[in-house]
């Protein structure tokens, strides 16, 4: 039986496997962030439409199509949603990566939005008329008063979203995608070897998150600041 | 601006309802500039309503409202730059609570007047020092207290340099301790010249600084009189049931 030592070296070291885990990371960091920057601005788009269509009766169109979305989004295992846009819908582009970053976008902005929803529909009533009355028009009011505080508001929900959406890349290996997990996994066929690959994919997971949770802990307390 | 004494607002058969419920009923006047007129009237009798509309933040159902000389409660009219010129004071104060004191009082300005950030911030260096509170400029408003927040809220509203102040029961959240503060500026407001429509209990204020009070109940103006024959001979009996229970 070969040394715990002996079984490093054969994961990590020789044939430098080692980049199948950097080369993982990379491709995971790249689509999660992506993802959540398009996850986002769809999110706020939808939470937008869905509130002003609820607030002013306009959008009627617009609300429709967001809710079909939210419907069919929230509905449906990501997993299949990937499926379904390597194989169908992108089945012409070879780039798994853009592949991989459109379909988790899509997936975490109906997730994003409800959460952005929620944010601004827990904001007073009273913000809205105070900013209506200064003058500002609907956008602006948007802008400059409601979402900065919606946004204080879900940032803990966002931050767990973000988390979640990072977890979920881990079934880009569906589509053959070499992301951290299938990195790990392909140096497990190669050596046999459990142990070291797995735990080694867990713990990166598991560190990316846990100095995400800091951060925000950190920028939460600054936004605070008017609460005190 | 419209010179003191001319007409700032026309009302002519106003009407509103919320669903089937009809809050006004028809409600004419005249708002001179200059004018403090104070309205009263139990709870529930539309005077708020009536308020909200003079902004339109409640969207009139029937009859006209001429803002100088303008009607505003038509398609062609362009609410924002008409709230510009009215200042409104809410009951729960909404202060924006995400922003320091200085920056509530200067976002208006600044995006809607365009003025430059100096002069934006001597104007509300200037404004704090009108109400009393030049120390507090780096507070957020969680760190005020009531009284403290509608005078903020007031200087707010008086940083885009309205014609007219509207006050939606100013006082009505506020500890007792604290009405006399928020009162006191009031009365200078009142004092400086400005034209101010105030929604009230208060009527020691009615009293000593209404040029006119309007007595509202079941959605219509009941009494319209100057203030000093307003609470001299009540006739009405309505008017006299309601202050038999108020004063």
């Amino acid at each position: 039986m070969a040394s715990f030592q002996e079984k490093f070296i054969q994961c990590f070291v020789t044939e430098d496997r080692y980049l199948f885990f950097i080369k993982g990371l990379s491709n995971t960091l790249i689509i999660t962030i992506m993802a959540a920057i398009f996850g986002i601005l769809i999110g706020f788009l939808v939470a937008i439409v869905k509130t002003t269509h609820d607030r002013t009766g306009k959008l009627k169109i617009l609300n429709a199509v967001c809710n079909v979305y939210l419907t069919v989004i929230r509905g449906t295992p990501t997993t299949v949603q990937l499926l379904i846009m390597y194989y169908i819908i992108m089945s012409g582009s070879t780039n798994k990566i853009l592949i991989a970053i459109m379909t988790f976008a899509i997936n975490s902005g109906a997730y994003v939005a409800e959460i952005v929803r929620s944010g601004i529909m827990s904001i007073d009533n009273g913000q809205f008329e105070a900013g209506r009355s200064l003058g500002f028009n609907y956008v602006q009011t948007m802008w400059f008063i409601i979402v900065p505080q919606a946004f204080k508001n879900v940032l803990p929900a966002l931050v767990n979203e973000f988390i979640t959406l990072l977890k979920e890349t881990s079934i880009s290996g569906y589509i053959a995608l070499n992301d951290l997990t299938r990195g790990g996994d392909i140096v497990r066929s190669i050596t046999y070897e459990t142990f070291f690959p797995l735990f080694t994919v867990a713990l990166i997971y598991l560190i990316i998150v846990m100095v995400l949770t800091h951060f925000v802990g950190k920028l939460e307390r600054r936004l605070r600041a008017g609460d005190r | 601006m419209i010179a003191k004494g001319e007409t700032l607002f026309k009302i002519n058969d106003l009407k509103k309802s919320f669903g089937d419920v009809d809050v006004l009923k028809g409600i004419s006047t005249e708002i001179k500039s200059g004018e403090v007129l104070v309205i009263i009237g139990p709870s529930g009798s539309g005077k708020s309503t009536f308020l909200r509309c003079l902004n339109l933040l409640e969207e009139p159902t029937d009859g006209e409202i001429f803002f100088e000389g303008n009607k505003i409660n038509d398609k062609g009219c362009d609410v924002n730059l008409l709230r510009q010129k009215m200042g409104m004071v809410f009951q729960q104060f909404n202060l924006f609570p995400h922003m320091t004191v200085k920056k509530n009082i200067e976002l208006a300005p600044l995006k809607l007047l365009k003025i430059s950030q100096d002069e934006a911030e001597k104007s509300a260096q200037s404004l704090l020092e009108r109400v009393g509170l030049p120390d507090k400029a780096t507070s957020y408003p969680a760190q005020l207290s009531g009284g403290q927040k509608q005078r903020i809220a007031i200087a707010r509203s008086l940083a885009m340099n309205p014609d007219v102040m509207l006050f939606d029961e100013p006082t009505s959240a506020l500890d007792p301790e604290m009405v006399g503060e928020v009162l006191e500026l009031m009365k200078e407001l009142a004092r400086s010249g400005m034209t101010m429509v105030v929604v009230t209990h208060e009527m020691g204020f009615a009293r000593e600084v209404a040029t006119r009070i309007a007595f509202i109940d079941e959605g219509r103006i009941m009494v319209d009189k100057p203030a000093k024959e307003f609470f001299e001979n009540p006739d009405n009996p309505r008017l006299k049931e309601f202050l038999s229970k108020v004063l």
